[in-house]
């Protein structure tokens, strides 16, 4: 066999499997999306051109779903990151049990995002949840965690930080321990204060692999369905649709699937722009 | 930028890349950093040892108001329901076993087809590679959400529909990418000398990839397998809108399903959970030199 029918026959089916599961279906998307198509009415698909694109871009139910879920994303994206790196930090400062440390944070990470919402809902029960159990043997209040409509947006991105500040803590951390030890030696010498080093050797130095977490998580959490399904259903009202948990309603309960199709062909190119980014700032992390 | 992930999750002694924090800020500075720490691990815990601990308690505990957080009668009833139903084995269990089948055999899948990919993308000059990677990485991107719409039109029209077959099909084309970059990256790591020499020796290509590199690949494949594997097991949205069935059904939608009634008993539910969530959590043990490999899809490495 020359190299190339040896490339050819190896690569080839694992695209074709990717073909016939992830392009072929989306292509089914694209054409469903410019049709009237419902899947309980059936019948003939009639082509109604950009009209299921045009609808969802003028919509305002779907901005206020768009705005949901920047809250959500750029709220539980920052939180992680901020809590991700402050963990790293006073964990790469260590010098004993790191490695226990690393293991025990990033149990959440692991967790099946359907455990994870159980037990959340479990926890924020407004009536015999041990959160607020906890808040009213300090004399606080009780709070309607998730039946309140700002609270459930809160309590949703609560459980996102607290499933994924371990990615962040993770990458940071692989980061951190990065940093050549001599550049800060370099600096003691010439009485660097603590947060002069911070500032000038670990931030530059980890920044970039930061940023690629941070992208990724960005991306993760944009087409995040399952937690909301779980935790919130939504609700109340609509506080906690994010544009996945539209999407879902518009083609599984509404039935409308050729507006659902369009919604999705919108959302994947987002995350194609999303993709984009995340590659071109890890070839620069590579050619560095 | 070299990253040491063997650094990050090692149980060894630690190993101080950063200079000890007394020499600088004092001893005070350092207590006050165990300390955040300390309440940082019990903050990020606490949830996971509730659900523990829930799981081993009396229902009237469960639903104590004030919550008990020590004083509570232990009990392993719970675990007995998970597994056995008033006469015979509960739904519960056969959707354990779904699990290890969907996650076992989709699992498998994604090595046979991603391994021989991974490994031709880093030996040969691929026509358009960069594109064609990132075509393979961009399908995992994909929102499940708007993927399962098409899929299952395709499934009803096929018949795939509340199958295992079809849960598998589609986890496999999840994995399949993650395999592939995953890999690569395992592939590059072995010299293509290797092969080079062995076909020096009289040996095809494709014997000296079998015979020489394929064993070296070994720790790599089964590292990048159960990464896969905790995706199939944890994998919920397909699961529950391409199967409906009792007999189909793999657990997550099983244990979602649990809360679907007017009372919830969430002595089970925890339970349930936690039998769900261990082995995945043997398995990321196992795999956690891999960690930031794993959990990147294998795009950042060492």
């Amino acid at each position: 066999m020359s190299d190339r029918t040896l490339a050819v026959a190896f690569i080839s089916p694992a695209l074709l499997l990717l073909l016939a599961m992830s392009v072929f279906p989306l292509l089914w998307a694209l054409y469903l999306s410019f049709t009237d198509y419902s899947a309980t009415r059936g019948g003939p698909a009639h082509f109604v051109w950009f009209e299921n694109y045009t609808a969802i871009l003028a919509s305002a139910q779907v901005h206020l779903r768009a705005l949901t879920t920047l809250i959500y994303v750029v709220g539980a994206v920052t939180l992680q990151t901020v809590l991700g790196f402050a963990i790293a930090y006073l964990i790469s400062r260590r010098t004993r049990g790191r490695g226990v440390l690393t293991t025990l944070f990033l149990v959440p990470m692991m967790l099946s995002p359907v455990v994870v919402g159980l037990f959340w809902r479990f926890m924020l029960d407004a009536q015999f949840g041990v959160i607020n159990s906890m808040l009213g043997s300090l004399g606080l209040g009780q709070v309607e965690w998730l039946t309140r409509q700002r609270t459930a947006l809160i309590s949703l991105i609560v459980v996102d930080t607290w499933q994924w500040t371990p990615f962040i803590m993770l990458i940071a951390l692989a980061g951190l321990t990065a940093v050549p030890k001599y550049l800060y030696e370099a600096a003691s010498i010439d009485r660097a204060s603590e947060w002069f080093k911070f500032r000038t050797i670990t931030l530059p130095l980890v920044w970039p692999l930061l940023l690629i977490a941070v992208l990724f998580r960005a991306i993760e959490a944009f087409r995040l369905f399952d937690l909301v399904y779980i935790l919130t259903n939504g609700g109340p009202g609509v506080s906690t649709e994010t544009l996945s948990f539209h999407v879902y309603k518009v083609g599984f309960l509404g039935f409308n699937t050729g507006t659902a199709s369009a919604y999705g062909i919108l959302m994947v190119l987002i995350v194609i722009v999303l993709t984009q980014l995340y590659l071109r700032y890890l070839n620069k992390l590579k050619e560095d | 930028m070299a990253v040491s992930v063997d650094e990050a999750v090692s149980t060894g002694p630690g190993r101080d890349h950063t200079p000890p924090a007394r020499r600088f800020g004092g001893r005070g500075r350092a207590v006050l950093e165990a300390a955040l720490l300390a309440v940082l691990a019990v903050v990020m815990l606490f949830p996971a040892l509730w659900m523990i601990e829930t799981s081993i308690k009396e229902n009237r505990d469960v639903y104590a108001i004030p919550a008990k957080f020590f004083d509570f009668t232990v009990t392993l009833d719970h675990f007995k329901d998970v597994f056995v139903a008033s006469g015979g084995r509960s739904a519960l269990s056969v959707s354990f076993l779904n699990s290890v089948v969907v996650a076992g055999v989709s699992t498998a899948l994604a090595t046979v087809l991603g391994v021989p990919a991974a490994w031709a993308y880093s030996r040969f000059a691929v026509k358009a590679k960069k594109d064609q990677l990132f075509f393979i990485l961009s399908t995992r991107f994909m929102p499940p959400v708007v993927v399962v719409i098409p899929i299952f039109l395709m499934y009803r029209q096929v018949g795939l529909i509340d199958s295992k077959l079809g849960l598998i099909l589609i986890y496999a084309a999840f994995n399949v990418p993650f395999t592939i970059w995953m890999m690569k990256g395992f592939v590059d790591e072995v010299p293509a000398e290797y092969e080079d020499a062995a076909m020096l020796d009289g040996y095809t290509r494709l014997q000296a990839f079998w015979k020489f590199t394929l064993p070296l690949l070994l720790p790599g494949i089964a590292a990048t397998a159960v990464f896969a594997l905790i995706f199939s097991w944890n994998e919920f949205v397909f699961a529950i809108f391409l199967t409906s069935s009792d007999s189909v059904r793999t657990a997550p939608p099983a244990i979602a399903g649990l809360i679907g009634g007017t009372t919830v008993d969430w002595g089970l539910v925890a339970a349930a959970s936690v039998v769900f969530a261990l082995p995945v959590l043997v398995f990321a043990y196992l795999v956690r030199k891999h960690l930031v490999a794993g959990v990147t899809l294998g795009a950042v490495r060492r």
